[in-house]
């Protein structure tokens, strides 16, 4: 085998790591938020990816809690499982936070962080870096996230 | 002789086998493999004399056609009539008159619809489609009865992907002003019983539009022996150029139908009063058209009719069955589209892996598929699925590419396991 072969093989590795394929098979926080005060659905035509977020948000803008629904790729769908499990317990404007810096590590329009963000819990999403035709669809759950963030008052939809 | 038809080179007679040489985006390596190209339902490659032809013609010929009186104008204008010429022969059209040159299939319906169809409908009145259609056959139709009041009725397809035909036939009324349906279903490859559906639309005097996008690529048509009213079909499917498409229609409706859009080449004469249309089939062709699309189109034709239609469809179902028997045999598979008579394409599920991810997957590998919903969202719905990953054939596959597709696949399954 060549070492280009054994360089693709690993990038697809890198793309489908283990935490990738677990939250894919077994999404986090998967349903609707019977009392959800936010939420947006997101759409990504090209695959058919469709995921609606769910948000509670306390009377002071904590997020109390956080879920999804929907289908769609195993990128889209770990994502979101991610999304969910940092969101929760997070200001509204940290959660701001993570989708500036998340989208901006993972499009790479800049090296800088534009947010104080750790970046250490959506590492497995890096290997999406190396896949242009990917980066939305781990990017989706975020652009929902940041949609739903900023509707005003309950009930909210996209639709 | 043009310069276009000098320089650029006729078709090598080659056979199907070989045929593969003849396109020059196959012999690349992508992501460190030899490209193995089974998209072609979506768009085909396209021969090294279809480029030559193109280039030749920007190179030497170029001007607007049916204009000027200078030899480039009579150049251009030969050489894209030429290829009117060339597509009559191709589809066995009655009349020059009857073969409209389009951007490709979507505005060949479009004008079908708006231009036939939309001064003929009222409230009451139905089209009738099916279950197959690509987008392009569906939504045209929609926005015809949005705007007149007519409805739109589906016809429904069974388990395999094909088409219910004694349903069709018991939608099919005296209230049913035009039916549309695919020759042949770009998401699942089931060639439909057109020839039946004609005849009954015959007796009740119903006209009916195929859509051949994914007709014309892999079979010999005859539309006189179709006895369709309309056929419309893309040059970028048949190894021509992008944008760039055919309506055929029978002269008689044709004749009777208002130009789809206004502008120059269209008319005879224009005053502020009063503008006479041009004759059949220029009515139709208004501003200035894709010259070296139709030109490139015809060169295209040139080269399918050296190796054969009937060849190529010969070639194409051996590697269907091939294609369908080898991942058959992988477990977990799921053949979307079984049809008794099908060309060129396949869709499947592997396992629960997404067919984003298995496309991403065959890629890193080299092989180009398709991935979605194929421009046909009703028959995923049919299906319960999102999508389906397709792997469609050309001219110019082979058993090669097969084996390294069932090879991908396995590496998918490998890396998902």
């Amino acid at each position: 085998m060549s070492v280009a072969r054994i360089q693709s093989s690993d990038e697809l590795r890198d793309l489908y790591r283990e935490l990738i394929l677990d939250h894919s098979r077994n999404p986090r926080h998967f349903g609707k938020l019977a009392d959800a005060t936010h939420t947006a659905e997101g759409i990504n035509p090209l695959c058919g990816d469709k995921l609606r977020l769910y948000l509670q948000l306390d009377t002071s803008g904590v997020i109390q809690d956080a879920s999804f629904e929907g289908s769609g790729c195993a990128i889209s769908v770990a994502s979101a499982s991610l999304l969910t499990d940092i969101v929760i317990g997070k200001s509204r404007d940290s959660a701001l936070d993570y989708f500036a810096a998340i989208t901006s590590h993972l499009t790479a329009v800049t090296a800088d962080n534009p947010a104080p963000i750790d970046l250490e819990q959506i590492r497995a999403l890096d290997g999406v870096r190396e896949f242009p035709a990917r980066i939305k669809c781990a990017t989706l759950a975020w652009h929902a996230l940041h949609s739903a963030i900023q509707q005003q008052a309950r009930p909210v939809t996209t639709e | 002789m043009t310069h276009t038809q000098l320089d650029a080179k006729p078709a090598r007679f080659r056979s199907v086998e070989d045929c593969r040489e003849d396109f020059p985006v196959l012999q690349q390596d992508v992501n460190g493999q030899p490209l193995v190209f089974l998209d072609s339902a979506a768009s085909s490659q396209v021969p090294q004399s279809v480029i030559d032809t193109v280039a030749s013609y920007q190179r030497h010929d170029h001007a607007n056609v049916h204009r000027g009186v200078h030899t480039l104008s009579h150049r251009a204008t030969d050489a894209y009539e030429g290829a009117r010429d060339k597509l009559q022969g191709f589809i066995n059209a009655a009349s020059r008159s009857e073969v409209v040159l389009t951007s490709g299939t979507t505005e060949a319906v479009n004008l079908v619809a708006q231009s036939f169809c939309r001064p003929r409908l009222a409230v009451g009145d139905k089209i009738l489609i099916t279950h197959l259609e690509h987008h392009s056959n569906i939504v045209p139709w929609q926005i015809v009865c949005e705007q007149t009041g007519a409805e739109l009725i589906v016809a429904p397809i069974d388990d395999f992907g094909q088409l219910d035909l004694v349903a069709l036939l018991g939608l099919l009324d005296e209230d049913v002003r035009m039916v549309a349906l695919a020759h042949v279903s770009n998401a699942l490859g089931t060639v439909n019983p057109v020839k039946e559906v004609i005849a009954h639309c015959r007796e009740l005097d119903v006209p009916v539009l195929l859509d051949g996008a994914q007709g014309v690529p892999h079979m010999s048509i005859d539309v006189q022996d179709l006895g369709c009213d309309f056929y419309a079909f893309s040059g970028h499917k048949m190894f021509g150029p992008t944008g760039v498409g055919v309506l055929y229609g029978r002269e008689a409706l044709l004749e009777a139908m208002p130009p789809y859009q206004g502008g120059g080449d269209m008319i005879l004469e224009v005053s502020f009063t009063k503008t006479t249309y041009n004759e059949l089939p220029y009515k139709f062709e208004a501003g200035t058209p894709n010259i070296s699309g139709v030109i490139g189109l015809g060169a295209a034709v040139d080269y399918l009719q050296a190796i054969g239609m009937q060849n190529v469809a010969a070639h194409e179902a051996k590697l269907l069955t091939y294609m369908m028997n080898e991942l058959g045999k992988i477990d977990g598979i799921r053949l979307i589209g079984t049809a008794e008579h099908k060309a060129s394409v396949q869709s499947f599920m592997l396992d629960d892996i997404h067919p984003h991810d298995l496309g991403t997957i065959l890629d890193h590998q080299g092989i180009a598929v398709r991935t979605g919903h194929h421009c046909a969202m009703p028959v995923m719905q049919h299906f319960g699925i999102p999508g389906t990953t397709r792997a469609s054939l050309g001219l110019y596959n082979n058993s090669d590419d097969i084996d390294r597709l069932i090879a991908g696949l396995a590496k998918a399954k490998q890396i998902f396991s």
